[in-house]
């Protein structure tokens, strides 16, 4: 039977019609979840298109960078100024045409894929200690996206923020690949209070702080070790679990170079 | 629903989860959008939607109701080719033709918005379009051209005129 589609023509109608988000199937790109449905991987009862949402946009606030669920990943490429990494990160996804169609939101919805990993910002948000906004059973919540990824089940993302960090870095293992998947990233911030902060995308399940090689990111070949002390690491079709545990090391000592470096 | 195809306003009866690719291809027998991989990974179903170039596969069409969308019959005619049509004639640059309006489109675009000459920039450009007859050096030098403002001589192809001078040699 074919779904029941909605298309929302504001935030507050978006809201309302996703509810608590039971038996609802969100679509932001459609870059994930258009192929699935195609495939008959999905077959939805009830689905809310958020193209007309108007959730859209950057806002640039001081040092608070605001970013709507449905901007377009292409869209980052524009903040090179206010964060580095995140621009650098976006620039590495995928190709132009599906930058521009793949949301932010989206991107940090997605489960993991069954052939590659999926999420690439998750690890620069992370890092950037991002806090996301988002409805649903309960009503609205803002909180971490370490805990936003934990449990975002059920949730509908309104938007991320982000603090403009005083540096930031990203690395990504250069893997030629027909399809433009990333096989493993890291991404480094230098907070404006000091604070180092370390996450990747590429290991089993969502992104990850790297929170031992944070602790001694001064000594960078001693931070490279630990790298893998708080992650799992996963075999897909683009490498093994092996493979991805030798580079992590190398990416987060590259980052923290570059941090060096900068500063 | 409606689109604009290819400048003409076109009512659409398809239902709203329907890609934009079956809708050119199904409802409305345009056939130039190929349907390839269908996930988004090789860029044969891309159209232009206002102006930008997208996966039509990818795309619900209830997303893009009200929009512009062009295929390669709207860049030129047979009589009269866009300057992409005329560079990858004159280059040679399509072979089985299957990725082939899907590069253009994407070629078409990165021109428009003001695209070097530079390889590497088009090769990123065109980084989402997969040609499974690897003619990628043609279809490149055929960009590189059209970017740096070169004009046609269809009726000298570039191989032909290669020969020419290969004979000129000898």
């Amino acid at each position: 039977m074919a779904p029941d589609v909605l298309v929302p023509s504001s935030p507050a109608d978006a809201v309302s019609l996703f509810g608590d988000g039971a038996a609802t199937t969100v679509i932001g790109g459609g870059t994930v979840v258009v192929p699935e449905l195609t495939y008959g991987c999905l077959s939805p009862d009830r689905v809310l298109l958020l193209s007309h949402a108007g959730l859209d946009g950057i806002t640039v606030d001081g040092d608070t960078i605001t970013i709507g669920a449905t901007t377009p990943i292409s869209d980052l490429l524009g903040l090179a100024e206010e964060a580095q990494a995140l621009a650098a990160c976006a620039r590495n996804l995928a190709d132009y045409e599906i930058r521009g169609q793949a949301t932010v939101g989206g991107n940090l919805c997605v489960g993991q894929g069954p052939e590659a990993p999926r999420g690439d910002l998750q690890g620069a948000l992370l890092a950037l200690d991002a806090h996301v906004r988002s409805a649903g059973s309960g009503g609205e919540r803002t909180e971490p996206i370490e805990e936003f990824l934990a449990h975002r089940q059920g949730r509908l993302i309104l938007d991320v923020t982000f603090q403009r960090p005083a540096a930031s870095a990203f690395s990504a293992l250069e893997y030629p690949h027909t399809h433009e998947y990333t096989v493993l990233a890291v991404t480094g911030v230098r907070a404006a209070d000091g604070t180092i902060r370390l996450a990747a995308t590429g290991l089993a399940g969502p992104g990850a702080r790297l929170r031992s090689a944070e602790a001694v990111a001064s000594d960078i070949e001693a931070a490279g070790s630990a790298a893998t002390d708080d992650v799992s690491f996963a075999d897909d079709a683009l490498a093994s679990a092996w493979y991805r545990e030798q580079t992590l090391p190398v990416l987060v000592r590259r980052v923290l170079t570059q941090l060096e470096e900068s500063a | 629903m409606n689109l604009t195809v290819n400048g003409v306003d076109t009512a659409i009866d398809s239902g709203p989860l329907t890609s934009l690719l079956d809708v050119l291809r199904e409802e409305l027998g345009i056939t130039s959008p190929k349907a390839g991989c269908e996930q988004g990974g090789c860029g044969a179903c891309t159209v232009l939607i206002d102006g930008e170039p997208r996966r039509s596969c990818l795309t619900p069409v209830a997303s893009v109701d009200g929009a512009a969308i062009t295929t390669v019959e709207g860049l030129g005619s047979p009589e009269h080719m866009s300057p992409v049509q005329q560079a990858f004639t004159h280059h040679y640059a399509a072979q089985c033709g299957f990725c082939t309006s899907g590069m253009m489109l994407a070629a078409h675009a990165y021109v428009d918005r003001g695209g070097s000459d530079d390889p590497e920039a088009i090769q990123e450009a065109l980084g989402g379009h997969v040609c499974r007859c690897t003619g990628y050096v043609k279809i490149i030098d055929a960009v590189v051209a059209v970017a740096r403002g070169d004009s046609f001589d269809l009726s000298v192809t570039a191989a032909g005129a290669a020969m020419t001078n290969l004979g000129g040699v000898a």
